[in-house]
This record gives C-alpha cells, sequence and structure tokens, in this order.
C-alpha cells in the first residue's frame, strides 16, 4: 500500500477492484465502512461476482475476469474527456509534460504492439521507450563474453525535453490521451461484458471526487490478487496507478494505490527477498553479466533524469551504501573494501527462478529436492497435476508444516494407484514445526506497518521453531564445510551467525541485525550526532559505502534502534486524528504512513486540503514538517521544485514507465487473458499479452473457446483460510464442503439445481463439487455472445476433516489452472481461464 | 444461568410482586445492528460459540452462505442472507444476524408457566433458567421470532443470553466484541436507538435509499435487540423479519382473559384427581430402567 489501512477512514470514494476485502481481509475493511459512515463515502465494487464487498458498496459492475486494464483504461479516458484530471499535480509531480523520444509507437499504430516487438523471440527492444533530451550513446556493455545478457539500453536522458502547456503531440500527456481515446464506453462494454450505462455512472462517480480539477477531495484504489493473478496482473497496476496520478490522488491521506496482502507477513516476506531478483529491500540481485561489484552497482544505481530546471532526489541514487552495509550484515569482517565487499559469495541470478519455472525444472529433472514451509506447494501454484508430476521426480522433499498437507502426502493425491504408489521414489521428511500463536516475531501488513507479537503458547511435544530447524540445517552444512571443505567453502564459512543461540535464533536478535549498527564511531556532520561503534542506527540515512554501518535490510532500518524495538510499541494515541498513530508499531520506510506524502500539498507546499493536513512546507523554520514523517528531502524548498516522487530518477510520477520498467510496454494495453472467450476486440491479430510464452512440458494444455465455453476464476471465502482451516471443526461448521458457485440463469440452462453435483473440466483437469446456485452472477454479453462466467472458492483438497472423512471429492481447485505468467512479476493467472461446466 | 448481580424485574408464573423490585434504576441495555454495514464475516457467530462453550455441530451444504437454516438449541447467533433483486434490477445481498430479540414485552416468558424459568432483568435481558424449566415448549410458541429452540435430549430449551454474565461484568457481548466492522453496538437503548436513527438519516440523504429506518416493533413493546435496515417498509426481505410482531393470540389469551379458565381447568382436573383415586386407588409403581447417561450437556 502507498497509504494504509486506517488511512481508507479518510477517503471520500473507494474504487475496489480485484479484491474482496470485506471477505478476505474483514478486520481492515472496517476502515472502509468508517470512511462510509463519518465522511458518507462511495464505494464502487468491479467484481465478476456480486461478493460480501459488493453487498456494502454503492455501485457494483459485473466484470469479466481478466478485462481490468480496458475497464481503467476507459475510466482514463472519461476522466480526460471530462476534464476530471489534476492539471497542477501532473504537470508538476508526473511526467505528463515531458516529450518522448520520436521513435516510439503506440500499438494502435503498429499492430497491437508498441515499438521495437521481436515477434520470433516474444520481446521488445526497448530502446524507443526513452524520454527525448538528445541522443546519448548505450551503456557500454559491462562484461562481453556472459550468456543471459540482454543488449544494454539508453540511459535516461539527463536533461529531459519537456513543454508543460501539455499540447506537444509527443509528450506523455498526448500520447496518453491518444492511447486511451480508443478505450470508449462501447468499447468497454464489448470486452468487459459492463454495459455502457452502467460503466460510465462508475466512471463518472469515481471521478467525481476531481470535478473541474478541484483537489478538495481524495480517492482510493483497493486491489488484492483479482488484478497480479493475471498474463498482464502487472500492467493491470500500473493502469490504477496512472489513474491515480492523473487525479492526483497519489500521496494525498484517503487516496493512493493500495494492495492488500493475502497473508499476514506477505508484505514481510517480498521486502525480505521472498522473490528470486531481489536482495532485501528490493535491491537488485547481480547478475553473471556484471562481473564485479561496481559494476553491478553501476548498472543498479539510476542517475537523476528530468527537466533541466527541476531538482531530483533520485534516493536509489544511495544504492551502494545500502548494499555495502547488506554485505556487512551477512559476512561481517570478511566483506572489505579489497574483496569488493565479499562480492563472489553472493550468488549471481543468471536465469528465472520463479515459482512456475522452479516447478518446471522439478517437473523435468533438474531439481533433486525441495524444502517446503509455510506454503503447500502443490496446491498453490496453477496445474496441481504438474506440480504433483514433480515432486514424483524429486529424490527428496522436506515439510514443515503442522498439518498433515497436500505437498507432504502428494504421494497419495486421488489418482493415484496403489502400484503408481510404490514407483514413487521420494523421500519425504516431515517436520512437525509451530504454528503462528507459538512463534513470536513481526509482521509487516499491508501497510507496511512492522507489528512485533509475542508467543502465546509453547509448540507441543516434539515441533520446533522454523528457524530453529533451519539454523539446525545451515550448521551442519557449515560443519561439512569445514570438516570435508568443498569447491567454495567461504561463502557459508563466513556467513555472520552471531546469535546468542546458534541453534535457534532469537527473531529479536534478527530483528536488530536487519536495523543495521554502527561497526566504526561515527558523526552526523550537520547536527554533530555521534553514534558510537556497536550501537544500533537510528535509521537508513545513516548508512555508509565505506564498510561503517552494516545493514541487514535498509527499508527495516529505525524498526529496532537503541531506543529498543520499534516495532513492539503500542502507543494507540493519534494527535492529529488522521490515523497515523505515529507510535504504534513501525512502518517503513522511517515511520512513514502515506508514501510521497510531499504530494499532499501543492507547488508552494500547502495542503490541497486544509482539513486533512499530512505535512506542509513551514516557510519560518525552512523545514518540512506534518502529522506524518514528510517522505521528502526535510529542508528542500518548494521553489527548487523538488519532485515528490523521490524514488523515480526523474522526481516525479511515471505516467509513461521508460526502458526497462517493464517487459510489456510503457502503457499498459489491454491483451486478452491467455484462455480467452473471444479474439481482442482492439486488434484480433494481437489477442493476447504478446511478450508471455506457453510452457511446453507433456502437462501444459491449454484450452479454447471451442472446448472450454465458459470463463472461470478461483476466489476466497471469509471463513476459511487457505488451505489450513479444513483443519479446524469451526470452520468446518461454518462452511462445511467445497462448491461451484454459477448464475441462476446459467444453472437454469444447464437444469441444474443449487445442491447438485457438477463436474468443471479445463484442457488441464476437472474438479467436482456441489453447486451453489445464485443470483450474484450473470449471464454477460461479451462482444455480441452470450457468455457465461463462474467461480470457485479454492480452500480443499485430500487433507482435512471432512476430507478424511470421506464427506467431499478430495480434489485441488488449481488442477484447473493454466501454468501462464505475468511477465514482469511471474504471477500466474489464476484468475480468467477456461472450462466447461456438466452436470454429473 | 443464574446471575447474581443481575436482578430480576418480571418473572414468569410467579404470583405477586417480583423481590427487590424497583430498588435501584437501571438502564436498559440495547444492541444496534446495522445491517447496512454488515458484511456477514459471521465473526459474532463463533464468537457465541466460544465465549458460551457451545459445541461444534454437523452443517450441510445448503446452497447458501448462511451457515444453517434457522438457530439451534446450542447455535444462538445466526447470519442470514438474503439475495434481493430489486426493481431497477440490482441485487441486494441482504444479512441480518438474527438471535434473540430481548423483547420488552417477551412472548415467551408470557407463556411460561414454570415459575422462574424466564426472567427479565431490570437491564432488560430476558433469561432463561433451565434448571426451572418444564420443558413444555410453551416458550417456543410465545416467541414471534421464532428464536427459543429445545435440547430433544434434555427437554431444555436454550437461546442467546444476551451474554447476561458478561453484561453483568460491565463487557459488552461476546457477538458486540468480536465485530470488526463496528456494525454492532452496545449500550443504552436511549444511545442506540439515537445511533440507529441518525445512521438512518445518513442513509436517506446521502446513499440512495429513502425508505432506510429502525426496527424496534411496537408489537412486542420494542425490543432490547434494534435493526437498522436499508428499507424499513420491508423487514421480512431480512430473513422474514416480521414487519409488525406480536404475541400469539394464543399466549395473550391464555395468560390473560383466559386465564381463569385455565384456573377453572386446574381445580376441575384436581377434583378429577381426588375422584379417581377414591375409585381406584394408588397407582402400583413399576420398576423404570432409566436411560444411559449421554454425556453433559448445557
Amino acid at each position: 500500500m502507498t497509504n494504509g489501512w486506517v488511512d481508507i477512514k479518510n477517503t471520500d470514494m473507494m474504487l475496489i477492484m480485484g479484491g474482496n476485502p470485506a471477505e478476505n481481509h474483514p478486520c481492515g475493511f472496517k476502515w472502509a465502512i468508517e470512511a462510509k459512515r463519518t465522511r458518507s463515502a462511495k464505494l464502487i465494487s468491479v467484481d465478476p461476482r456480486f461478493t460480501r464487498t459488493s453487498a456494502v458498496a454503492d455501485l457494483f459492475c459485473q466484470i469479466r475476469a481478466g478485462t481490468d486494464i480496458a475497464f481503467l483504461g476507459g475510466v482514463i479516458n472519461y476522466a480526460i474527456e471530462n476534464n476530471r484530471i489534476a492539471k497542477d499535480y501532473i504537470i508538476n509531480y508526473t511526467n505528463a509534460a515531458f516529450v518522448v523520444d520520436g521513435g516510439f509507437k503506440l500499438p494502435a499504430d503498429t499492430d497491437g504492439v508498441f515499438s521495437g516487438f521481436d515477434a520470433e523471440k516474444h520481446n521488445y527492444d526497448r530502446a524507443s521507450w526513452n524520454y527525448s533530451g538528445g541522443k546519448q550513446a548505450p551503456a557500454a556493455a559491462t562484461s562481453a563474453g556472459q550468456p543471459a545478457a540482454p543488449p544494454p539500453l539508453p540511459p535516461l536522458p539527463e536533461k529531459v525535453e519537456y513543454d508543460l502547456t501539455l499540447q506537444n503531440p509527443n509528450c506523455v500527456f498526448q500520447l496518453l490521451k491518444k492511447h486511451y481515446s480508443r478505450y470508449t464506453p462501447e468499447m468497454i462494454e464489448r470486452i468487459t461484458g459492463i454495459s455502457k450505462e452502467q460503466f460510465i455512472k462508475a466512471a463518472d462517480m469515481y471521478t467525481s471526487i476531481r470535478k473541474d480539477g478541484d483537489m478538495k477531495k481524495a480517492g482510493t484504489i483497493i486491489y488484492a490478487v483479482g488484478w497480479t493473478q493475471h498474463s498482464f496482473g502487472t500492467q493491470i497496476i500500473r493502469t490504477a496507478a496512472m489513474l491515480q496520478l492523473l487525479l492526483g490522488n497519489v500521496g494525498r491521506a484517503g487516496g493512493g494505490v493500495n494492495a492488500l496482502r493475502g497473508h499476514s507477513n506477505i508484505q514481510g516476506a517480498t521486502d525480505m527477498a521472498g522473490l528470486f531478483d531481489t536482495l532485501p529491500g528490493y535491491l537488485k540481485v547481480p547478475t553473471p553479466a556484471d562481473g564485479s561489484f561496481d559494476a553491478w552497482m553501476k548498472r543498479a544505481t539510476p542517475t537523476s533524469s528530468k527537466p533541466a530546471p527541476w531538482e531530483s532526489f533520485n534516493y536509489w541514487g544511495n544504492t551502494p551504501k545500502f548494499t555495502v552495509s547488506f554485505m556487512k550484515t551477512m559476512y561481517g569482517d570478511a566483506a572489505t573494501k579489497q574483496n569488493e565487499w565479499a562480492y563472489d559469495y553472493l550468488p549471481k541470478v543468471d536465469r528465472d527462478y520463479s515459482w512456475v519455472n522452479l516447478w518446471n525444472n522439478m517437473y523435468n529433472g533438474l531439481i533433486k529436492g525441495i524444502f517446503a514451509f509455510g506454503m503447500n506447494g502443490v496446491a498453490i501454484g496453477p496445474d496441481s497435476k504438474k506440480n504433483i508430476d514433480a515432486l514424483k521426480k524429486t529424490e527428496f522433499l522436506v515439510v514443515g508444516e503442522i498439518y498433515p498437507d497436500e505437498t507432504s502426502e502428494f504421494w497419495r493425491s486421488p489418482g493415484i494407484s496403489q502400484e503408481e504408489m510404490k514407483q514413487i521414489q521420494t523421500t519425504v521428511y516431515r517436520l512437525p514445526c509451530a504454528g503462528f500463536a507459538e512463534k513470536d516475531g513481526s509482521f509487516t501488513n499491508s501497510a507496511r506497518w512492522l507489528l512485533w507479537k509475542n508467543a502465546a503458547v509453547p509448540t507441543p511435544g516434539d515441533c520446533r521453531l522454523d528457524q530453529a530447524v533451519v539454523a539446525q540445517i545451515f550448521l551442519r552444512v557449515r560443519a561439512l564445510y569445514k570438516k570435508d571443505g568443498g569447491k567454495f567453502p567461504d561463502p557459508i564459512l563466513k556467513l555472520t551467525w552471531n546469535y546468542t543461540d546458534p541453534n535457534n535464533p532469537s527473531l529479536a536478535e534478527v530483528l536488530k541485525e536487519l536495523n543495521g549498527k554502527a561497526l566504526a564511531d561515527l558523526e552526523d556532520p550537520a547536527t554533530k550526532t555521534q553514534i558510537k561503534a556497536g550501537q544500533q542506527l537510528p535509521g537508513f540515512a545513516w548508512l555508509k559505502d565505506d564498510g561503517t554501518t552494516a545493514c541487514g535490510n535498509w527499508i527495516y532500518s529505525g524498526s529496532f534502534t537503541e531506543a529498543g524495538n520499534q516495532t513492539a510499541r503500542r502507543d494507540p494515541s493519534d494527535p492529529s486524528n488522521m490515523g497515523v498513530h505515529p507510535g504504534w508499531g513501525w512502518s517503513w520506510p522511517a515511520n512513514r504512513r502515506v508514501l510521497y506524502n510531499r504530494a499532499s500539498c501543492d507547488v508552494d507546499g500547502k495542503p490541497w486540503d486544509a482539513t486533512r493536513r499530512q505535512v506542509w512546507w513551514n516557510e519560518g523554520t525552512q523545514k518540512w514538517v506534518g502529522n506524518d514523517v514528510p517522505d521528502f528531502k526535510a529542508d528542500s524548498n518548494p521553489k527548487d521544485h523538488m519532485g515528490p516522487f523521490i524514488m523515480n530518477p526523474e522526481g516525479v510520477g511515471r505516467i509513461f514507465a521508460p526502458l526497462s520498467a517493464f517487459a510489456d510496454g510503457p502503457f499498459p494495453e489491454y491483451y486478452e487473458p491467455f484462455e480467452s472467450p473471444i479474439q481482442n476486440p482492439f486488434h484480433p491479430e494481437r489477442t493476447h499479452n504478446p511478450v508471455v510464452t506457453e510452457l511446453k512440458t507433456a502437462d501444459d494444455k491449454y484450452g479454447t473457446v471451442k472446448d472450454f465455453p465458459v470463463v472461470c476464476t478461483t476466489f476466497r471465502l471469509t471463513e476459511h483460510y487457505h488451505y489450513w482451516t479444513k483443519n479446524n471443526p469451526m470452520n468446518v461448521q461454518l462452511v462445511p464442503e467445497p462448491f461451484i458457485e454459477m448464475g441462476a440463469e446459467m444453472a437454469n440452462d444447464m437444469g441444474i439445481r443449487g445442491g447438485e453435483k457438477v463436474k468443471v473440466s479445463s484442457a488441464r483437469g476437472e474438479y467436482i463439487a456441489k453447486a451453489m446456485v445464485t443470483k450474484r452472477i450473470k449471464p454477460m454479453m461479451i462482444d455480441g455472445k452470450k457468455t457465461y462466467q463462474i467461480g470457485i472458492p479454492f480452500h480443499w483438497g485430500y487433507r482435512g476433516i471432512a476430507e478424511d472423512e470421506g464427506k467431499t471429492a478430495r480434489m485441488l481447485v488449481n488442477a484447473l489452472t493454466p501454468t501462464i505468467v505475468d511477465p514482469n512479476a511471474h504471477t500466474p493467472e489464476f484468475k480468467g481461464f477456461l472450462v466447461k461446466v456438466e452436470k454429473v | 444461568m443464574s446471575q447474581a448481580t443481575l436482578r430480576v424485574q418480571k418473572m414468569s408464573g410467579h404470583a405477586g410482586s417480583v423481590p427487590g423490585q424497583d430498588a435501584q434504576r437501571e438502564y436498559t441495555v440495547c444492541k444496534l445492528i446495522d445491517t447496512t454495514t454488515c458484511i456477514g464475516c459471521k465473526a459474532c457467530e463463533v464468537a457465541c460459540m466460544e465465549w458460551n462453550d457451545l459445541p461444534f455441530g454437523e452443517t450441510v451444504f445448503d446452497n447458501t452462505y448462511q451457515t444453517m437454516p434457522e438457530t439451534r438449541w446450542n447455535y444462538w447467533n445466526l447470519i442470514l442472507f438474503d439475495e434481493h433483486e430489486k426493481e431497477d434490477g440490482s441485487l441486494m445481498w441482504l444479512m441480518r444476524k438474527n438471535q434473540c430479540m430481548h423483547c420488552a414485552d417477551p412472548g415467551c416468558l408470557a407463556a411460561c408457566p414454570a415459575d422462574g424459568a424466564i426472567v427479565q432483568y431490570t437491564n432488560g435481558i430476558v433469561d432463561f433458567q433451565q434448571a426451572n424449566c418444564i420443558g413444555c415448549g410453551y416458550c417456543i410458541t410465545g416467541c414471534p421470532f421464532d428464536i427459543p429452540k429445545m435440547n430433544p435430549k434434555t427437554n431444555r430449551v436454550f437461546k442467546c443470553t444476551l451474554c447476561a454474565d458478561r453484561v453483568s461484568e460491565s463487557l459488552e457481548p461476546a457477538c458486540i466484541k468480536s465485530c470488526p466492522t463496528g456494525c454492532l453496538h452496545f449500550g443504552s437503548k436511549e444511545d442506540m436507538l439515537d445511533i440507529a436513527q441518525k445512521r438512518a438519516k445518513q442513509l436517506r440523504d446521502d446513499y440512495n435509499f429513502p425508505q432506510a429506518g429502525v426496527y424496534d416493533p411496537a408489537g412486542v413493546g420494542g425490543t432490547g435487540v434494534v435493526y437498522v435496515l436499508h428499507d424499513a417498509t420491508k423487514p421480512e426481505l431480512y430473513g422474514g423479519l416480521p414487519s409488525n410482531p406480536t404475541i400469539p393470540w394464543s399466549v395473550k389469551l391464555w395468560k390473560g382473559p383466559l386465564k381463569w379458565l385455565g384456573n377453572v381447568a386446574m381445580v376441575g382436573g384436581l377434583l378429577g384427581l381426588v375422584v379417581h383415586y377414591l375409585r381406584f386407588g394408588p397407582k402400583e409403581r413399576e420398576e423404570t430402567i432409566k436411560e444411559p447417561h449421554e454425556g453433559a450437556e448445557p
């Protein structure tokens, strides 16, 4: 979230799309209700099904799963056409006025792709996706002869050509306007199934906060995995971000682009490099092509690119400080300037190690074994059968869990015969681990707030904490390296492991390590504040690239200072009544609650809305001050025109995302889901995201509308949590068994009554459950053709109370879903695939 | 459920005044349920079961998100889900938390013949005292909301207590405590009505609900549970909430104008008994076989 849960109470308008917070985040949803109750805020729910969120919405639009870019592009078009945009904001705080390279072409002019498309390789040469500002030579190739090195892109121009009147036909605003002028209400109706009238109602309601450009009100966009899980998921979120920039909603209380995370600590997982292509704090991983620490830093550290008279803080310019401090935490004294901060110790990421590729490699016999902790691998990935087939080929599988789950019992999943079972040679180690109430540690919530929790109960029996299990494995591997040596023992032998109990590290000690400490006496030249060697750092502003600081994750710096564990703070007070609660837990970065909050003020530094003051420029002290921590250079006078989006080299928000930012386009273009019932009405010859490719194993099959005419999406229920709660009698009582949600008209057409069994099949597999026949899903007219849509909650499998008693079908919904991924985030397309439905 | 700190103001089947009546003024407590902000999350259902130590039961899929068709003797709090299509074709998914309404004029209490089996405390809570219950089931007939349910094994009737045990310790009921959206409120009847009316006005003025209003039916003297409804003219849409609930005529007659008839019948019965005894002598006792104990039940 750019903002936070509590901040939603400040909003005037909510667009909830690709998410169902009333059901999946009921506690956080209280703030949406609070906004309705105290501000009479409006709520628009756009969803393939009428959900419990829709039940409290002021307007509901039933959308065909996967057509969100068309809808949002239509709203952008509506906002521009009806002068409901934040003009001062976009001129000064976004790249709307930046002029784009003359070689750049939009899909309308290039057969449905952007300029630079290579049809053979399914990728783009993105050199033309750049600002105009004088040609510069491409950056020199860093290390010749290495594989997997993409051709170097030109850098962003240092001085960008711009036109503050927004009239230049090649400026970002004019290109945006041209691109989305095709997204007419008629087109939206053909693609999404939402009638023209209903769409206009929604677009009018959402953009009404910027009527005639008035800046007082704020609107928020709230989403979850209904947006991410598409073969163009990143671009859906981009479209939302662009709309929010256009309306001047980013950085504002009650505004923002707000991702609701689906687990209590999934934000923490990404912050801590749960993704293969980042290091903690979203530092870029080194690749074999880098060759040296300096070359890695040169590639990873942006330089500012802006209109000459403006300023750009370019905070990622500090990347070397964050990275050297990270290396010092990892390898301590073994990381020195002389050995390039132990650059050689770090693994170099040479290919795509994302989820789907891991399982694909396992399927192809390239992976010997897998450790599965805190996740139920065969259940959560697409195409369960393929995942089960993949596990059959491994030598070993280690599962740390609190229940016997589908992954650890893949060898007896439905459909495997006794004979076949005997052929499976995988050794499965099931380790009894600890549940959430048995562990301490911090959760990082969707709002980026780190909140410490204590263990409520001890682990039962022989159960161990996850970190104890991981520590023991590490210590034994290290002992082996010590004893026997090895090809390259240094990264293992020299890894810092200074915990009081090395066999069971305390998570408080780990958090201290993440926060970072001084390795030498430090002094801030401006304030003369001193920090002694060994002391915890107050925040990331102290980090150095000379090896005198250590910090495991720069964005968590400030969470565990000399003043103690900041994440354990529980002061509920909120002096500004803006939902800031500065003493409750601790949020990254630097305990800021709303990111980019400089943008909550006009160019002179005065809040757009005097009743919702977040930060402002204090002329007397010549400083930015406020109710929140200013997300800005504290002494930057508004006269200097420094951009509020300090993490971008431009200093401004990107309506146009240049160069390598995205694999599939600097503006989002509408493409159909990989399995779709129609050809793309914008460009039938370019129906799908052109950079997406299918996998080629025997298990990877893709269906067409001829055999599979129904659009299907998966979802969660309030009453269950993932694949866990089927083991809890309370949750089983609330919703006892799986079901398939289908519209009354469809059921009527097929002669299906509620409670009767139906079979849903896709090109990959089938799923049988009882029908939930409801008025909450209606048939849609898609490109003139009547189309049905169904939804299936995914909480069941082949282990659980009802499953073990033989009361349910013992199937995984992901037996249906396709292995096709977003090219930017590598997230599979769980939402919006094709199936057929039959009565059993 | 016996509550030493709660004082009784009405008593079933009890002649004369209630002991300690009017010794001290108390607020009438009230639960406010704003159906327009209920998200059907069922936290209140779970909290009710957990606080009251009710056992898990079996449920079956019934083409709905509703946990079970109606409340049970051991499931006192149930959200009712109703899909309602408006005239303009738009859909409403109505969710109403259903439980005992704690009527000011309780039909169950009026119908109950057992001394002290149903009491109403001075704070308005209507509570069943299972120790005094004779299992006749008249309270079930007397309730216009179809709330009291009998445990068929023990022949005792149960329902929501408004967490009388918590309220007597100055805690709000468990359902209120658990509600994530704040659609549930608890306080004095006066305060709850004030909040409810303001919310209904907001729904009429700022949202598209011209018929929004408060449900506090006069037919049972008002209720200790009041609802805010999107359309107060059609409470039936919300899982059959009666628009004008009253105590059934049979109960009114039986406890009112026709009470003398019962007395006559009782005297007649006693006379018959005496005649029977004089005519046939005492009954000879047969050995009874006790049924096996079926485990502890509340």
